[in-house]
């Protein structure tokens, strides 16, 4: 065997025991049959799981909400996340580095923290709702509404998106700018047909990272959106320790893993399709 | 009044004066140069005149127009880049049309004047393809013929040639001067290469250090070098000592020391003559080869001297040789001091 095929030993244990492992353990875990009494049966097979989980309209529901919390993150991010990015990739040199460091420490502190950060904000007597009252105003219910977990993960995504996105911006020529705007283009037609075409690699990779990641996260919607408002990563979470029902937690978590996969992987091709030709990606 | 005037136009980035009140009058349909060193404010001056850079002083007149704070869209110059800033994500065909698409001229139009205009730069066959698959001289037609379709008043270029090596930049040269004649626009062409301002320009414009040290045609330019720097870069030459005689004529200094002029002769002005005669005895300490012509550093009581003489074909001198030099007394320049240090 070649020294290169040795030399990714490492990395190919510590794949297959960290990822390829536990995947595989967790899709016939979701063919187990699962007893109330007993609890799973390990050498029983069944697609009871599959089956319920697809004629109960509440597993709908919940993957609907991921599903579309998960795309109004992704698109919040796009449009507060390319212009920042651009912003940042425009600045001077003392304060881009600062503001870029700026961007990044949240990612050092714990998401845990970060929640709970924004529920001591938007909770009942929270700051927010004090300043309301201060001012006049009802109070509103924030906490436990999507409101409060697209916020806070908007919050936590923003990232996700600026580093990819101004990756490929400092690859941009500033002069191609100064050639459209001299050859009659307005500021925003320069940004619209010259800056943001240029930049949907990086968009795109932004955009996967950020879906992915909010359509599977559990923290933000387990302390933000509290009992009444469940998305598919907090129901598994359920499954598995309130109902002790294995089999179906390990059920969801492998259609969630599918969905997010076909879902991710259509809008990959379907932007890269649109760009492929002139990009050359 | 000139088509393009600059009046004492200065450009200050905090503590440096990167332009400092330059003036030049363009004529309509002329090819001027700025010729000088790396730093000395050629594409400074280029920007304000395109209005990518804010003018700290002075003014820029077009066609008697007022344009020192205008817009560069409104300005509507054409502008050829250094590193070409083609749109990557566009076909050439697309490239070109850009400008007049932003002018909303109708789509027949375009296609009209796009296929003109390529045809011009002689890349219509490469309309379809992209930038990243042009080589360089081809990606610096696709710029030109953007910045030309649009008719502009005024042709802007950046260094047009320095990306490219040495025998494209040759062809190259000739490629816009010729599309320049054939279109008759009016022209300001930054360069750091003499070769390059002297061959293809009516005038030329030397800066150094952010100031205007000589205008003039080019062939006036290298006879007639104003100061010790410009003859020094705009080609060669030997700078020799010298004081005026009794009659007021420059002559150079045979008793060593330093004279009250500078003067300077060019190495192709000086002819190689048999030892013992000529105003001045050598030897050979080096020569080398260009293929048209040989150089020789000839050691003499006035210092080193260059000299350069065409390969006619007769056998080239040896190290060691003992020579004579001659030239013409007429053909010595008296250098003016530099006023300005880089
Ligand atoms: N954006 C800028 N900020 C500060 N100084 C600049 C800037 N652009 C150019 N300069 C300075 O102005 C001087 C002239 O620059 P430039 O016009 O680019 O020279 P050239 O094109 O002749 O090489 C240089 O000393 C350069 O350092
Ligand atoms: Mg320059």
């Amino acid at each position: 065997m070649s020294r290169g095929y040795l030399l990714s030993l490492p990395a190919l244990v510590l794949f297959a025991g960290l990822l390829i492992l536990p995947l595989g353990l967790t899709l016939v875990l979701s063919f187990n049959v699962f007893d109330y009494q007993v609890g799973v049966k390990a050498d029983e097979w069944t697609l009871a799981h599959y089956l319920a989980l697809f004629s109960d309209a509440y597993f709908y529901e919940i993957f609907w909400r991921t599903f579309w919390i998960s795309a109004l993150v992704t698109l919040l991010c796009v449009v507060i996340g390319v212009p920042q990015a651009y912003i940042l990739s425009r600045m001077g040199t003392p304060w881009r580095s600062i503001f870029l460091i700026l961007i990044l420490t949240p990612l050092l502190i714990s998401v845990v923290v970060r929640a709970f950060g924004w529920s001591l904000l938007l909770g009942a007597d929270g700051l927010v709702n004090q300043v309301i009252q201060a001012l006049g105003g009802r109070p509103l219910k924030l906490l436990y509404t999507p409101f409060a977990v697209i916020i806070a993960l908007v919050h936590v995504m923003l990232p996700f998106m600026i580093i990819p996105v101004w990756t490929s911006l400092q690859k941009l020529d500033p002069s191609a700018e100064q050639a459209a705007l001299s050859l009659g283009a307005s500021q925003t037609t320069v940004m619209r047909k010259i800056v943001l075409p240029q930049v949907m690699p990086g968009v795109l990779s932004g955009t996967l990272i950020v879906f992915g990641l909010a359509a599977s996260s559990f923290a933000i919607p387990g302390l933000l959106g509290g009992r009444r408002l469940k998305m598919v990563a907090t129901v598994v979470y359920d499954q598995y320790l309130s109902e002790l029902n294995w089999p179906m937690g390990a059920t969801i978590a492998v259609v969630l893993l599918l969905v997010n996969l076909l879902i991710m992987l259509s809008w990959n091709r379907m932007v890269e399709g649109r760009y492929k030709k002139s990009l050359g990606v | 009044m000139a088509f393009l005037q600059l009046n004492a136009l200065s450009k200050r980035y905090g503590a440096v004066d990167a332009v400092v009140a330059t003036d030049l009058a363009v004529e309509k349909g002329e090819f001027v140069s700025l010729l000088g060193p790396s730093g000395c404010g050629k594409t400074t001056t280029l920007q304000m005149i395109a209005g990518f850079v804010d003018v700290s002083g002075g003014q820029i007149l077009l066609d008697g127009r007022d344009i020192t704070h205008a817009k560069p869209a409104s300005r509507g110059l054409g502008v050829v880049f250094q590193s070409y800033a083609l749109f990557p994500h566009m076909s050439v065909r697309d490239n070109v049309a850009f400008g007049l698409k932003m002018r909303k001229v109708p789509a027949v139009e375009i296609a009209s004047k796009v296929k003109q205009v390529l045809e011009l730069v002689r890349l219509a066959p490469h309309a379809e393809r992209y930038p990243r698959e042009l080589s360089g001289g081809q990606r610096q037609r696709v710029a030109l013929a953007r910045a030309l379709v649009i008719e502009p008043p005024v042709l802007l270029l950046d260094e047009p040639l320095s990306n490219l090596d040495a025998n494209l930049r040759e062809e190259m040269q000739f490629e816009i001067r010729r599309i320049q004649c054939t279109v008759g626009i009016t022209t300001l062409m930054v360069t750091h290469d003499q070769a390059e301002a002297l061959s293809i320009s009516d005038r030329v414009v030397v800066m150094q250090a952010g100031r205007v040290t000589q205008i003039d045609v080019p062939y006036k330019l290298y006879e007639h070098p104003r100061t010790r720097f410009i003859s020094d870069f705009v080609g060669k030459a030997n700078m020799l000592a010298g004081d005026y005689d009794a009659l007021g004529t420059p002559q150079v200094r045979h008793e060593g020391g330093d004279g009250e002029l500078t003067l300077s002769l060019r190495p192709e002005k000086i002819q190689l003559v048999d030892a013992g005669t000529g105003r001045v005895q050598g030897k050979v300490l080096d020569r080398y080869f260009f293929g048209s012509q040989w150089l020789y550093r000839i050691h003499t009581s006035l210092g080193e001297i260059t000299v350069v003489r065409s390969n006619d074909g007769s056998p080239p001198l040896g190290r060691g040789t003992a020579v004579g030099l001659q030239w013409h007394a007429d053909l010595l320049r008296v250098l003016a001091a530099d006023e300005v240090h880089p």
